[in-house]
């Protein structure tokens, strides 16, 4: 790899940085170190490359489409905009690509118990489904309030299988749903893997989930290549705890023409405090294993996040994002409540496509940053989730009945 | 081995031959005046070192009862400042008692190591022990600990190797705390005989007193337990007796001494 460049990331102790780390209680250290260990083997093995690939390929339905949003870029009449589809997975979003990876991991550890945490419960449903895939118990863990709010995927999990615990604890979502989980991992250290997420927890994690996605822009730069026969001159996407757009990031943070834009959820707005932009408005601390920005007070207590998408609603990010936001490499903003709805509209009647309310966000950027750009420049979104869960909590703000 | 609280506490238990009976009380639960009193009281009867948690939003690595003695705290208005000024008013009636705080990193980070540190030993702070921070991450903080003289107190656990005992002990002071149970605090100790096996593998490696705590929830099982090993750390079940207190509005002091009277009696009989 080159000097300087950023895919060299993280070192061996998991560090991007001052970011991300190994900060977890004695009992899972040895636990950590051995997944790690078994991570970088496989990660080199054949036969579970090729198990990944054939899976990704049979199973989730990859490669995703890259769509030129012809509708879309005429009505900005600015940027020509492409969506990578990965709303088009088998479970409706990024999430899957991951929990393949893992869960391949967890088969050849011999762990017959899966657990896990959701906010919007695409992660959840996407571990429940290949935990049925594979015949593996599977337990969740869900903020009640995300349990309120994303009823159809609560639903689908029942029906794969999985045995959904609500948590009440702090602010009933994500970060809590991430403690319980913890809880339940250091209570069953024997036959228990735990599938995070997102690229955040401690090491080897933000690494492990971060290559798993990465597919997503490794195919890009393929179809892009293809279809345009150069690079995107930027590409977007929203950001919870990062994964999905690490996934789309990851291959070209070393291209450094292509600007990479990453988008958080403004909540309420910055000012009201209501916000899960960690990257705009947090601090530098320690959470749920590793060193990151974290939405937090002068003390050091951990704040609620706020977003009316349960996906992004999570007071911390993913290690890297911290270290990318530093060294500049990445470019973070926010989208509020609001604009998010805004797009969400835009998009089903402009495109035809009902995206979930997280690449709303990332949409709600590309509105108005693609409009200023010239018809030359090239975006690519990551259109990661779409919307069927989110069909109650749209009505309920719309104020409609469904 | 320097003269400091601990280490003068283990040798004169030891003389003894007792088992150190360590208390666990969570800063300002329900309020600072109530911690005050009752770290005032428990001394005298038999306490031998107490533990104090600093209240934090997300204790992961909690059950239910330390989580929601947190959350009380932290709507009485506790904070780190706060748990050391308790410690400080601690001290100014007792210079025997060892104190050791026990919390998650992320408030002292904030604080900043070295203020936290020099803050921590002008109130009396003996040892300090972050459930979140490993000897893989803690060479920051190490280095300005050894300066100051305060205890770095660590964790085993029965995931521990070898292995790991060795990079464990070498960076340790004070005293090792070894969790008896996978599990949270409060959790159940199921099979009460197998720690003795995990807890004398281990303790064949360490030079410095080794305690054991999680789980302890019965002046029976303290009993048991402290017949073999250096000390015995006492937490949830005491802070259930807070708990209890709220909800019946009896007298909080009086349920948590009488719990800790039953302990101090069984653990050293
Ligand atoms: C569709 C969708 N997009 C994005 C996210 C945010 O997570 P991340 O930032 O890890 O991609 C989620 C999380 O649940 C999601 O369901």
């Amino acid at each position: 790899m080159k000097k300087g460049s950023y895919k060299k990331f993280p070192d061996k102790n998991g560090n991007f940085g001052q970011y991300g780390g190994r900060y977890v209680a004695e009992t899972l250290m040895p636990l950590i170190l051995e997944l790690e260990k078994k991570y970088l083997f496989y990660k080199k093995d054949k036969k579970f490359n090729h198990e990944f690939s054939k899976l990704s390929k049979d199973y989730i339905g990859r490669p995703s489409p890259l769509y030129y949003a012809k509708n879309l870029t005429e009505y900005l009449g600015g940027a020509k905009i492409y969506f990578k589809r990965d709303e088009l997975n088998h479970t409706g979003a990024h999430k899957i690509n991951n929990c393949l990876g893992q869960v391949l991991l967890a088969v050849r550890m011999n762990k017959k118990r899966i657990i896990a945490e959701t906010g919007a419960g695409q992660h959840g449903v996407a571990t429940a489904t290949v935990c049925a895939l594979f015949g593996l118990e599977c337990i969740v863990y869900m903020g009640k309030k995300d349990i309120e709010r994303q009823k159809p995927n609560v639903f689908k999990m029942n029906l794969l299988g999985a045995r959904i615990v609500p948590v009440e604890s702090g602010s009933a979502s994500l970060k809590d749903a991430m403690n319980e989980a913890l809880r339940d991992w250091v209570s069953n250290v024997e036959n228990t893997f735990y599938i995070i997420g997102t690229a955040a927890g401690p090491h080897p994690y933000p690494m492990m989930v971060r290559d798993f996605q990465s597919i997503i822009g490794k195919e890009l730069k393929n179809q892009i290549i293809k279809k345009e026969n150069r690079l995107p001159n930027s590409l977007v996407a929203c950001i919870g705890g990062g994964s999905n757009s690490l996934g789309l990031f990851y291959n070209f943070l070393d291209d450094k023409k292509v600007s990479l834009y990453g988008v958080e959820a403004g909540g309420k707005g910055i000012k009201t405090g209501q916000h899960a932009a960690s990257l705009s408005a947090g601090k530098p601390g320690v959470l749920h294993g590793n060193k990151t920005y974290l939405i937090q007070d002068n003390a050091g207590q951990i704040k609620e996040a706020h977003s009316i998408s349960a996906g992004l609603d999570y007071p911390g990010i993913g290690p890297e994002h911290s270290w990318l936001k530093d060294t500049g490499r990445v470019k973070y903003v926010y989208a509020n409540d609001k604009d998010a709805i805004k797009a969400f509209k835009i998009c089903c009647k402009l495109e035809g496509i009902i995206p979930a309310l997280e690449p709303a966000h990332a949409l709600s950027f590309v509105l108005k940053f693609a409009a200023k750009q010239n018809k030359k420049h090239i975006l690519v979104m990551n259109m990661c989730g779409r919307g069927d869960k989110d069909l109650d909590s749209i009505a309920n703000h719309l104020n409609i009945k469904i | 081995m320097n003269n400091n609280r601990i280490n003068i506490c283990f040798s004169k238990l030891k003389k003894e031959n007792k088992s150190a009976f360590i208390a666990f009380l969570t800063a300002c639960d329900p309020s600072f005046s109530m911690s005050l009193k009752l770290l005032k009281a428990m001394p005298k009867v038999g306490v031998d070192i107490i533990e104090i948690g600093m209240p934090f939003s997300d204790p992961m690595a909690d059950g239910p009862v330390i989580q929601r003695s947190y959350i009380r705290a932290l709507k009485s208005g506790a904070s780190l400042i706060k748990t050391l000024n308790l410690v400080k008013n601690f001290r100014s009636t007792n210079n025997i008692t060892p104190v050791v705080l026990m919390g998650y990193y992320n408030p002292i980070l904030q604080m900043g190591l070295k203020k936290f540190i020099n803050k921590a030993k002008a109130s009396g702070v003996d040892g300090i022990l972050i459930v979140d921070l490993p000897p893989e991450v803690s060479n920051e903080l190490s280095l300005e600990l050894s300066a100051s003289k305060i205890d770095m107190i660590r964790l085993a656990s029965p995931t521990t190797t070898l292995e790991r005992m060795h990079s464990i002990l070498k960076s340790s002071s004070g005293f090792i705390y070894y969790v008896s149970i996978t599990g949270v605090t409060g959790s159940k100790i199921n099979k009460i005989l197998s720690i003795k096996k995990k807890y004398m593998y281990l303790k064949k490696l360490i030079n410095i007193p080794f305690v054991i705590g999680f789980g302890i929830n019965s002046p029976k099982k303290a009993h048991e337990i402290s017949r073999y090993a250096d000390g015995i750390v006492v937490g949830s079940d005491l802070i259930k007796e807070i708990e209890k207190g709220i909800e019946n509005s009896s007298n909080i002091f009086n349920n948590v001494m009488s719990l800790v009277k039953k302990y101090s009696k069984a653990i050293n009989k």
